[in-house]
């Protein structure tokens, strides 16, 4: 049968578990109480979260003059971050759906924290252009609506507005596929509850899922299309909103290989978040035996990849901007190698090109303590990339007398902040009511990947 | 005769597969299987067809593709062309390289929904809906197999059972239907 595989692989579940014990190993965090560690770590994000909608607030009241922006620095702190966290979301949807087509097992114990993850950082990033809006009980104006104008539609030729498109499609998208995942767990979490009130909540939750074959039938076929539509879904959308800058004529921006580059750098960023969190999340819901080291070893090859595809795109720019001989173009690299930002560019070489090069090093790979670390820097450093290539480009512009500094307000740092803790708090509430790990898929490579893998019955 | 049926609870999936082949040799008809999670190879035992969700899918996606052209037509050329920096918009296909992300997103869009509320409609699944699995372990470490007793009228039920037994059930329940 096609799920035994040769005995030279790693295990990717440890313990030598059965069917039942993952199901109670999963479902644990969900029946056990919060211990202080968690409540802890929920008030600070909650805290955090409620800042973020204070300034928020603030930002609606009295409008965005209250951010740093000026009239040279038009774009800097929101859309950094707006890419940022579209960026993060991108690791989740690869794991779910390029790593099902290409039949990775590694993927089923991390891909629906991957996914919760892709949802709460889409969420996160949305917050960015609504509020730049300014006035965002009118957002709904960016959808082709007819209105009291006269018909004057949206502009279809314009980046920004396939990005409304691409943002929601890829959040509804990656919705519907993470919760199709989740019904038959769920069914599982309310077929174990004893308690009446808490597996009537479950049993909405599962949708009356009852498991015959005809159901799992086409649940399959359904995670694979849509792991086939996400695919190509989740390049298409960091190829649109690299395209928010590729198609302008901005020094830095106006370059061809954004697309690729930029995707690159969201699965790189993304998978350093996935990292973030599971190594913590591991520990904390003893999730050990399920979320090991050859799964944050595969991912550390990942991120070397994407890493040094990042790596090369910073040098291509260079190249490019001085073979092309266009004296603005060469400007603005120079400008922001040696101008007045010089350090956010050298943040962003060393923590994007040179850290996760110590992957090279399978000790370092196969590390938590020092994958924690890098992954940490990786997401400091895609940070500093966006900044780079936003600001950099922006504030010395063709008017010498225009050229100015962005300096982010206290409203700036309190939103982003402020996005951190509705992340972590949506992060946590998920890791203690839903099952954090795809346990059904699971137990279907139980037989072939776990210590003693059975031989098959023939 | 009363009405029963008989459900011959299973603990490792490949046994269960084993077990219906015996059985659908003997000619009995299995009802349904209910498991934890997808039985690969047991589709074509008990005679399941496959599913043309997919197809559906694709007939999804295409509507899509047509919605996202038409709205495109509609609005960029035919209700209020613009000239937008210097691409005038008097016919759709010169314009048409534009209007790819947004006809791509809306083939997806329309796809992986379709399908989707496709998927919940023939699967009977909704919030509020009762599940109907026989026992609250075949979510969790339990195979089980469900033999009506009126769709074999040509085995005797004593047959059944003997055969799921040496097959490797670990447990038969029968039941009368009401």
């Amino acid at each position: 049968m096609a799920n035994h595989t040769a005995s030279v692989r790693e295990p990717l579940i440890l313990g030598n578990k059965t069917y039942h014990q993952i199901t109670e190993d999963i479902a644990r965090p969900i029946e056990g109480k919060a211990n202080g560690m968690f409540k802890i770590a929920f008030t600070i994000s909650a805290l955090l979260a409620l800042w973020g909608v204070a300034c928020f607030a603030y930002t609606i009241g009295t409008g965005i003059g209250v951010w740093g922006l000026n009239k040279t620095v038009g774009w800097a702190w929101d859309i950094t971050n707006f890419v940022w966290w579209v960026g993060i979301g991108h690791a989740g949807t690869l794991i779910s759906a390029i790593l099902l087509l290409f039949r990775q097992r590694w993927r089923m114990s991390i891909n629906r924290s991957a996914e919760a993850m892709t949802i709460f950082a889409v969420i996160c990033a949305a917050l960015f252009p609504v509020m730049h809006m300014g006035r965002v009980w009118l957002a709904y104006w960016v959808l082709p609506l007819p209105n009291t104008f006269g018909s004057l539609w949206v502009n279809f030729n314009s980046p920004l507005l396939w990005d409304v498109f691409a943002i929601s499609t890829y959040f509804t998208v990656s919705l519907v596929f993470w919760y199709t995942g989740l019904i038959p767990d769920f069914a599982t979490i309310r077929d174990r509850q004893t308690n009446p009130k808490v597996r009537k909540i479950y049993s909405i939750l599962s949708f009356g899922w009852s498991g015959s074959a005809k159901q799992w039938s086409r649940f399959e076929e359904v995670s694979l299309v849509l792991a086939g539509l996400s695919t190509p879904l989740v390049l298409s959308v960091h190829t649109i909103v690299s395209m928010d800058f590729a198609t302008s004529v901005i020094p830095g921006w106006h370059t061809t290989i954004f697309p690729p580059y930029f995707v690159a750098g969201a699965i790189f960023s993304g998978f350093a978040m996935v990292l973030t969190l599971l190594i913590i999340m591991r520990k904390v819901l003893h999730l050990e035996d399920y979320i090991t080291i050859t799964h944050v070893e595969s991912m550390n090859k990942i991120i070397i990849i994407t890493g040094s595809i990042v790596g090369v795109a910073y040098l291509t720019e260079l190249f490019v901007s001085w073979y092309s001989g266009v004296e603005y173009e060469q400007y603005a690299f120079l400008n922001r190698a040696t101008g007045p930002y010089w350090w956010s560019y050298w943040s962003m070489m060393t923590c994007n090109v040179i850290t996760p090069q110590l992957f090279w090093f399978k000790k370092i790979r196969k590390s938590l303590l020092a994958t924690f670390i890098i992954s940490i820097f990786v997401n400091i450093g895609m940070w500093f990339e966006r900044f780079v290539i936003i600001v950099t480009s922006l504030h010395r512009d063709y008017l010498p007398s225009s050229w100015t500094m962005f300096h982010p307000t206290f409203i700036d740092i309190g939103i982003f902040i402020g996005t951190i803790g509705i992340f972590f708090t949506l992060f946590l509430i998920f890791s203690r009511t839903f099952p954090v790990i795809a346990l059904n898929e699971l137990k279907t490579i139980l037989k072939a990947t776990s210590e003693n893998p059975k031989p098959p019955h023939h | 005769m009363s009405k029963q049926v008989i459900y011959g609870v299973f603990d490792d999936e490949e046994v269960l597969v084993a077990s219906a082949k015996q059985l659908r040799g003997k000619g009995v008809k299995i009802r349904d299987v209910f498991s934890p999670f997808p039985i690969h190879g047991l589709d074509p035992v008990i005679g399941i067809k496959s599913t043309r969700l997919s197809t559906a899918a694709f007939f999804y996606g295409m509507f899509g593709t047509s919605m996202a052209i038409l709205m495109t037509w509609y609005m960029m050329i035919y209700d209020w062309p613009m000239n937008i920096g210097g691409k005038p918009s008097f016919v759709w296909y010169l314009n048409m390289p534009a209007f790819i992300p947004v006809t791509f997103e809306l083939t997806v869009f329309c796809a992986a929904h379709g399908m989707v509320l496709s998927y919940l409609l023939v699967n009977k699944i909704y919030p509020g809906r009762k599940a109907h699995n026989p026992d609250p372990r075949s979510t969790d470490d339990k195979f089980i197999m469900e033999i009506q007793t009126a769709d074999n009228k040509r085995v005797g039920q004593d047959d059944i059972v003997a055969t799921l037994r040496s097959t490797g059930a670990v447990e038969i329940n029968q039941k009368e239907l009401k």
